[in-house]
C-alpha cells in the first residue's frame, strides 16, 4: 500500500502520527502541500491512500477533490472535508440527520442578520462559517452589540464574513466536551473547561477525561455519519435540553486529549487509515 | 546547533526532530520551523492564515 500524508507544518499531532505509522513498519511519503503541483491531466498519482492532516482548509479541500476525483481513498473524503470545513454546511448536515445541535439561522446581509439576531433572542453566537481554533468568534449580548458586530464584519471584506452564521448561545457552565470518532467508535473524550464561554484548548481551556457514556457515544457516532465519517473530532454542549453537537472537525487536534484519556489517538488513527487501505486494496482485487 | 533569530539563544532540536517541525526558542518563545536536519537550519514559523485550523 503506497501511503501519503498530506501536511504542511509538522505539529505535533503529526509528528506523533508519523511515529505511529513507523512503529507499524509502514512507509509514506509526506506530501507538503507548499510544494505540491497536482496535474489535473495525470491519473498515475504515487498513492493509494492519503491521509490529509494539512492546517490550510483551502489547500486540503482542492487536493481531497483531486485525489478523491482520481481514484485515490482520502482520510478524509473530501466530502467530509468540505461539510466540516464550512459551519453552515455542517449544522445543515447535522439537522438534516436529526442530529441535535443549537438552533441557527444563516443570513446574507447586515440587515437580514439583525432580523434574525432579533428572532433568536440574546445572547447569540456569531460565527465566521469559515474558521478554527475559535478566530472571531464573538458573543453578542444585545441589540447595540450586534449592530456595531455586524458593521465590523462587512467592513472585514472577505465574502465569508458577510455570510452570516447565527447560533443560539448555550449556556454549558464552564466546560463543554470534544469527543474523537475513528469510524464507527468513540475512542475517548475529554471535557474543555475554562472560565471564559469559549473552550477551545487553543484558546487556553484545559482538559480532563470525559467518560464515553452509550449517549455520548451515541450522539458523536450519529455526527460523524451526518457529516459523512471517518476521523473526527465532535464538540458536544451538555444543555438543558441534553446533549447537543456544535461542530464536527475533520483535521482534529489532539495533543492534550492523550494524556488525559490514556488512549493513543495517532495510533488510532494510522491503524484506521490503514485498515481504509487495506480494505480499498481487497475490494480492488 | 542553530541559534534564535531574536535572542541569539541556542536552540536545541530533539534527536527524533522533523522536517516542518514547529519548535520554540526556550529563552524568548519565537516560534521557528525546522527546514534542515544535517546540517540544522531553522527560519520563522509560518504566520497563521485565515484558513488555519482542524
Amino acid at each position: 500500500m503506497r501511503l501519503g500524508i498530506l501536511c504542511s507544518i509538522v505539529r505535533t499531532e503529526e509528528k506523533l502520527i508519523f511515529e505511529a505509522f513507523r512503529g507499524l513498519g509502514v512507509k509514506f511519503d509526506r506530501i507538503d502541500d507548499r510544494g505540491l503541483i497536482l496535474d489535473l491531466d495525470s491519473r498515475n498519482y504515487p498513492w493509494d491512500i492519503v491521509l490529509e492532516r494539512a492546517v490550510n482548509h483551502s489547500r486540503a479541500l482542492h487536493t481531497l477533490k483531486i485525489l478523491n476525483d482520481r481514484g485515490i481513498t482520502t482520510v478524509n473524503s473530501w466530502n467530509v472535508a468540505n461539510t466540516c470545513g464550512d459551519k453552515v454546511l455542517t449544522s445543515n448536515a447535522l439537522v438534516t440527520h436529526n442530529v441535535p445541535t443549537p438552533r441557527t439561522l444563516i443570513a446574507y446581509t447586515p440587515e437580514s442578520a439583525l432580523k434574525a439576531i432579533d428572532q433568536l433572542g440574546y445572547p447569540v453566537v456569531l460565527k465566521p462559517a469559515v474558521g478554527s481554533w475559535g478566530r472571531l468568534i464573538a458573543r453578542v449580548n444585545d441589540r447595540h452589540a450586534a449592530e456595531a458586530l455586524l458593521e465590523h464584519k462587512q467592513r472585514l471584506g472577505s465574502y465569508h464574513h458577510s455570510i452570516f452564521y447565527i447560533q443560539e448561545y448555550v449556556p454549558k457552565g464552564n466546560r463543554d466536551i470534544r469527543a474523537f470518532v475513528v469510524g464507527d467508535e468513540t475512542i475517548c473524550a475529554i471535557y474543555r473547561h475554562s472560565d471564559h464561554w469559549i473552550t477551545n484548548t487553543a484558546r487556553g481551556g484545559h482538559a480532563t477525561n470525559c467518560p464515553v457514556t452509550d449517549e455520548l457515544h451515541s450522539i458523536c457516532l450519529a455526527a460523524s455519519l451526518a457529516v459523512g465519517g471517518g476521523v473526527l473530532a465532535v464538540d458536544v454542549f451538555e444543555s438543558g435540553q441534553g446533549l447537543l453537537v456544535n461542530e464536527v472537525n475533520y483535521t482534529m487536534e489532539f495533543r492534550n486529549s492523550i494524556s488525559v484519556t490514556g488512549v493513543p489517538i495517532h495510533e488510532r488513527i494510522a491503524a484506521y487509515t490503514l485498515g481504509v487501505g487495506e480494505a480499498k486494496a481487497t475490494a480492488t482485487l | 546547533m542553530p541559534n534564535c533569530l531574536e535572542c541569539d539563544a541556542s536552540i536545541v532540536l530533539d534527536e527524533k526532530v522533523e522536517i516542518g517541525e514547529i519548535v520554540d526558542c526556550q529563552d524568548c518563545g519565537t516560534e521557528y520551523e525546522v527546514r534542515a536536519i544535517d546540517p540544522q537550519q531553522i527560519d520563522y514559523a509560518p504566520k497563521e492564515e485565515e484558513d488555519w485550523g482542524e
